[in-house]
């Protein structure tokens, strides 16, 4: 039996005085009234930059990839810094569903819902990088092992590039089974109060015919832990196979062993900000204060400070390295190409530092991780250092190679680069401006689930269990039921 | 599918459900079912329902996953079509552990939802009898199986001693079907039927 009790001194997780209706209410209230203005200002704005990134593909994809700036020696540029960013931002999406989940992180409920509709835009907006990059894009199912007429010849299997197909691949569909399974309960919640005829149908549709049967509940418990199960250690394989793209080649400044570990937190560093990002505005737009409350912020926030000293320590030691291992075209890279401030790319690095590893210090102050001011700014700054970092990575590594007469160019991007950039912020918003109106931006039946132990109320009249010994819970078998009755012939 | 005569209660605390459950299986009576707004842990034994294999189905899609990948690499790269990769082994098995692993994960995740909804019966367009349209909002719904011995009334003022808030008799068909919502009850004050 579990614990229906939690100490008064863990800071409740929904503020204020709810009943199981007053949930539904507050959490269904935006999708049932019509947008605001803001919203609509806010989803055409997305869409307009949606439509350029799309005309700078059509530019792309007709003209060839000469509409960008890559050259001889930097043949990956912008694309595959913007590709790695993407993907990285996807993953505290997967973090908060699954491994707080096995973890047992009960703030998770109320942020898990949007965090992984996140990881499924972002992970759509990564994937279109690799694959307008081929150029001849038409040709990209060439990367799918099927049997073919030219031999058959097969794809590589050996080959980074391609574990890369299938790990976005399967990221992509698990990390989407694992959002739409949570959301049919609420999808049906939603059916059951819907006014209007189209509404009944359009969510009748959605939700499956979901009806809460309790047989359905422990088939959907026994799911969602097992697909968390399954996405703890994925979220960590993809982000490691997207290293290995660079890992397992022999360039200078690549070639670590370094970088899985190095990686995987700095997806889970960016993918927190930008979670951050969203969830004080939708907090804010939606009133949902109660729900997704400081608390979550705070906890977010700790999570930042230290997946970004992570990555701090993860550039120490490589800096270390390019000096230890005495190998010249390492310490060329590392200590020229990087880290000497007046060299061409040096900027990028230095922005790198002071953005990742320099300011999110400031959260060893909890004002500081509680101010939602200081918390936006330095979400937005952490991605914009989160970007720099890939931008150094692949840019400082590629732009002086072992032939010299090929360092010409000074590598910028193109308008129409920077255009297909853009792009995909327009399509991550326009999908998260449809779901945060047409679907729960919180999951309902979790938070219900959690109400009763942690909401505000309900812990204001846990008083006299401060003081029930231990083993009452340890051993009162079906526990809640005796523990409770216990408190309340006390009270 | 025939059409059967169920008693309905309606709970609004799970605190009251739990011994409202254990009382009336006590009593001799045959719970249909319990719809719930969320996962209630522990209903289930309550009920006396047995523990889903869904997470063994999942062991077993894992597993055809890993054996798919592993054959299909090994049969393209070391028997159909062998190619010198910079002079490596051509079973290379190190160099597939990625793949193998994402094969592994995606059999099992596809596979479990599917095993999922078809357990559940559920899929888009299905429709089936909701007892009580706050059971996805507020309410515990406990519906009873009437038999040809069982006195309706009776059993609706046991629920009602036991806690129920609502109480009701309903003649539904069980099951599913394919079906639209649109023809539904509205669940709260402003109850006129649905508008156009």
């Amino acid at each position: 039996m579990h614990l229906k009790y939690e100490s008064q001194l863990r800071e409740p997780l929904v503020n204020g005085n709810k009943t199981y209706h007053q949930v539904t209410e507050d959490i269904v209230r935006p999708i049932e009234a019509k947008p605001s203005r803001l919203w609509y200002v806010g989803f055409y704005i997305a869409v307009a930059v949606l439509l350029f990134g799309v005309y700078s593909i059509y530019r792309d994809v007709t003209y060839g990839i000469g509409q960008w700036n890559l050259n001889k020696t930097v043949g990956w540029g912008w694309d595959i810094t913007n590709f790695v960013w993407w993907v990285g931002i996807g993953h505290a999406g997967t973090l908060i569903s699954a491994i707080l989940l096995l973890f047992r992180q009960g703030w998770r409920t109320g942020v898990n819902r949007a965090a992984e509709a996140m990881t499924i835009f972002a992970v759509m907006c990564a994937g279109q990088f690799p694959i307008w990059h081929m150029g001849r894009v038409w040709m990209a199912f060439f990367v799918l092992p099927y049997p073919n007429t030219r031999g058959p010849l097969w794809v590589n299997f050996n080959s980074p590039l391609l574990w890369d197909v299938f790990a976005i691949s399967t990221y992509f569909t698990v990390s989407l089974l694992f959002w739409y399974s949570g959301l049919l309960p609420d999808l049906a919640t939603v059916r059951d109060r819907a006014f209007t005829k189209l509404r009944k149908r359009l969510y009748g549709v959605a939700s499956f015919g979901w009806n809460g049967s309790t047989k359905h509940w422990q088939r959907h418990e026994s799911l969602s832990l097992v697909l968390a199960g399954l996405s703890t250690p994925l979220v960590l394989s993809v982000h490691t196979i997207v290293s290995f793209d660079f890992a397992t080649s022999v360039i200078p400044g690549w070639h670590t062993t370094i970088f899985p570990p190095y990686f995987v937190a700095g997806a889970i560093f960016s993918g927190f900000a930008m979670v951050q990002t969203l969830m004080v505005i939708i907090r804010k737009v939606f009133e949902m204060e109660d729900y997704i409350t400081l608390g979550h912020i705070e906890a977010m926030n700790k999570v930042i400070v230290l997946t970004g000293s992570i990555v701090g320590i993860a550039y120490l030691t490589e800096l270390f390295m390019g000096w230890y291992s005495q190998n010249k075209f390492e310490g060329y890279t590392f200590w020229y190409s990087r880290a000497y401030l007046f060299s061409p790319y040096g900027w990028s690095y230095w922005g790198m530092m002071a953005c990742n590893v320099l300011s999110p210090q400031i959260f060893w102050f909890r004002k500081m991780r509680r101010n939602l001011f200081v918390t936006f700014f330095m979400s937005i700054i952490v991605n914009i250092g989160m970007w720099f970092e890939r931008f150094v990575i692949i840019v400082t590594s590629l732009y002086r190679d072992y032939l010299p007469s090929s360092w010409s160019v000074y590598y910028s991007p193109t308008i129409w680069e920077i255009g297909f950039y853009a792009g995909t912020f327009g399509l991550f918003f326009t999908c998260f401006f449809l779901f945060a109106k047409y679907f729960p931006v919180i999951a309902i039946a979790e938070i219900k689930y959690v109400l009763k132990t942690t909401g505000e109320s309900y812990k204001d009249k846990m008083g006299h269990l401060e003081h029930v010994a231990p083993e009452v819970f340890a051993h009162s078998g079906h526990g809640h039921t005796t523990v409770e009755n216990d408190g309340a012939s006390h009270s | 599918m025939a059409k059967k005569k169920f008693v309905v209660g309606c709970f609004d605390d799970e605190e009251v459900l739990f011994p409202a459950v254990s009382k009336v299986r006590k009593a001799g009576y045959k719970i249909h079912d319990v719809y719930t707004p969320f996962a209630v842990h522990g209903l289930d034994h309550a009920l006396g329902l047995r523990e889903t294999s869904l997470h063994t189905a999942g062991f077993i899609y894992g597993i055809t996953g890993t054996s798919t990948a592993l054959g299909c690499i090994s049969w393209i790269l070391a028997k159909d079509w062998p190619l010198n990769f910079g002079g490596k082994p051509h079973f290379a098995l190190p160099a597939w552990i990625p793949i193998t692993f994402e094969l592994t994960v995606l059999f099992a995740a596809v596979g479990m939802v599917l095993t999922f909804c078809y357990l559940c019966q559920m899929a888009p367009f299905v429709k089936k009898h909701h007892f009580h349209a706050r059971a996805t909002d507020d309410l515990f719904v406990m519906v009873i199986e009437c038999t040809e011995k069982t006195n309706a009334e009776d059993l609706k003022s046991f629920l009602a001693s036991n806690g129920a808030v609502e109480t009701d008799i309903q003649v539904a068909e069980e099951g599913w079907w394919l079906g639209r919502y649109d023809q539904d009850e509205l669940p709260f004050e402003n109850k006129q039927t649905v508008a156009a």
